[in-house]
């Protein structure tokens, strides 16, 4: 009997010890998890589109004669120019816009603006370009045949085609003669939890021009700075959905 | 009556010739054998250089033989998914198989040292990766 009463307890332990175990995830984890989930995914799993990542940019805070997002690009992606700006590789650069009746000049950073309907992936005959479930669009150089159909169809002027052998390339960032490329968002840093190395470099210099975030998640900040703050996108009006979005422009 | 003996002789002696082309034959055949296994054994073997740690992520057997298609699996699955789990990707080879040369220094794919290339050569068999993909790890940023 007592035997049977003591089995009888251990189980109510048990359960009680699980109702408890419950009630502590539902009511404090969720904030801890939901920032796990946006801060980094395991190595060995997929992208899904419940992210899509997306930039911020505010035109004021970018400073006149700051280049440091550029040079940060160059570096992190081993973009070796051959002095020759016509045809060296640029995955982001500074545009400067002077408004002639007021002098105002308006700084900004140019790069692919990730589209949610981008024009490089419907004209590519191979697949090559192609746009990854979290958003990030990028080139399969393994199919890419350089025949440069996206880089008509961008409006952006975004994309880059490689005209000379390259040699010492990133580890993290293929690059082979032939083929097309353009800003990937820093995909490997983002896959790792990081912010590309453009943001990362605006920060540095304290000018914080630019925020990195998920645009799904409404929690993030970018999504709240979106909420909150009047911005555009370049070329609206073709309405692509894009994922870089400007202010002050 | 004669003409059966006859025919008799002829099988018999056919049957002679059969078995003496045989025993030719068996004896041509371990002499190939014999000398193919010498030629083998005395062909340079490409002096293939170890990595790191003490196994590689796979059988060595079956590396040698599949390689390739890890490769072209986990290329796709990092592409297009974000896999980017560091078992079969290339960078990790990279890694692991890294070569150095006098000055301690990693050498490229265009070093005939460089893992890749000791078989590849062997084999006479080219690699493409290399022409985008790097063949060493970064050298660590120093300035």
């Amino acid at each position: 009997m007592s035997d049977q009463t003591s089995k009888v307890n251990e189980y109510r332990r048990k359960f009680f010890g699980k109702a408890a175990a419950t009630a502590a995830m539902v009511g404090i984890a969720p904030g801890v998890f939901l920032h796990t989930i946006a801060r980094a995914k395991p190595a060995d799993e997929a992208v899904s589109s419940e992210v899509r990542w997306g930039l911020l940019i505010n035109a004021n805070k970018c400073a006149d004669g700051c280049n440091d997002c550029v040079s940060a690009c160059n570096d992190e992606n081993g973009l070796t120019g051959f002095g020759r700006p016509e045809t060296d590789a640029q995955w982001i650069r500074k545009v400067t816009l002077k408004d002639k009746r007021t002098n105002h000049v308006t700084n900004l950073p140019l790069m692919c603006q990730h589209c949610a309907h981008p024009p490089c992936v419907d004209v590519c005959p191979t697949g090559a370009s192609f746009k990854r479930a979290d958003g990030i669009v990028l080139v399969d150089k393994h199919i890419c045949i350089g025949c440069r159909y996206c880089m008509m169809a961008c409006p952006y002027k975004a994309r880059s085609f490689v005209h000379e052998t390259l040699t010492d390339q990133v580890p993290d960032v293929p690059r082979g003669k032939g083929t097309v490329e353009s800003c990937t968002l820093c995909v490997h840093r983002v896959d790792r939890g990081d912010t590309p190395a453009c943001v990362e470099a605006c920060n540095t210099a304290e000018n914080g021009a630019m925020v990195f975030g998920n645009l799904n998640d409404p929690n993030s900040d970018i999504s709240k700075r979106l909420a909150s703050e009047a911005s555009t996108e370049i070329r609206g009006d073709l309405g692509l959905d894009l994922g870089v979005r400007y202010q002050n422009i | 009556m004669s003409k059966s003996t006859n025919r008799q002789a002829v099988t018999r002696r056919s049957d002679a010739g059969k078995t003496k082309f045989w025993y030719r034959l068996a004896y041509l055949l371990i002499i190939i054998g014999v000398m193919s296994m010498t030629a083998y054994a005395a062909a340079p073997y490409p002096d293939v250089p170890k990595g790191k740690g003490d196994q590689c992520v796979e059988d060595t057997e079956f590396m040698r033989a599949n390689h390739m298609e890890l490769l072209l699996h986990q290329r796709d699955e990092t592409m297009h998914r974000g896999i980017r789990t560091k078992k079969h990707s290339l960078k990790n080879c990279m890694e692991c198989h890294v070569v150095t040369d006098e000055s301690n220094r990693p050498v490229s794919a265009e070093n005939p040292k460089h893992f890749c290339r000791v078989c590849h050569d062997y084999a006479a068999v080219s690699i493409d990766c290399f022409e985008c993909h790097a063949s060493k790890p970064r050298a660590k940023q120093s300035n």
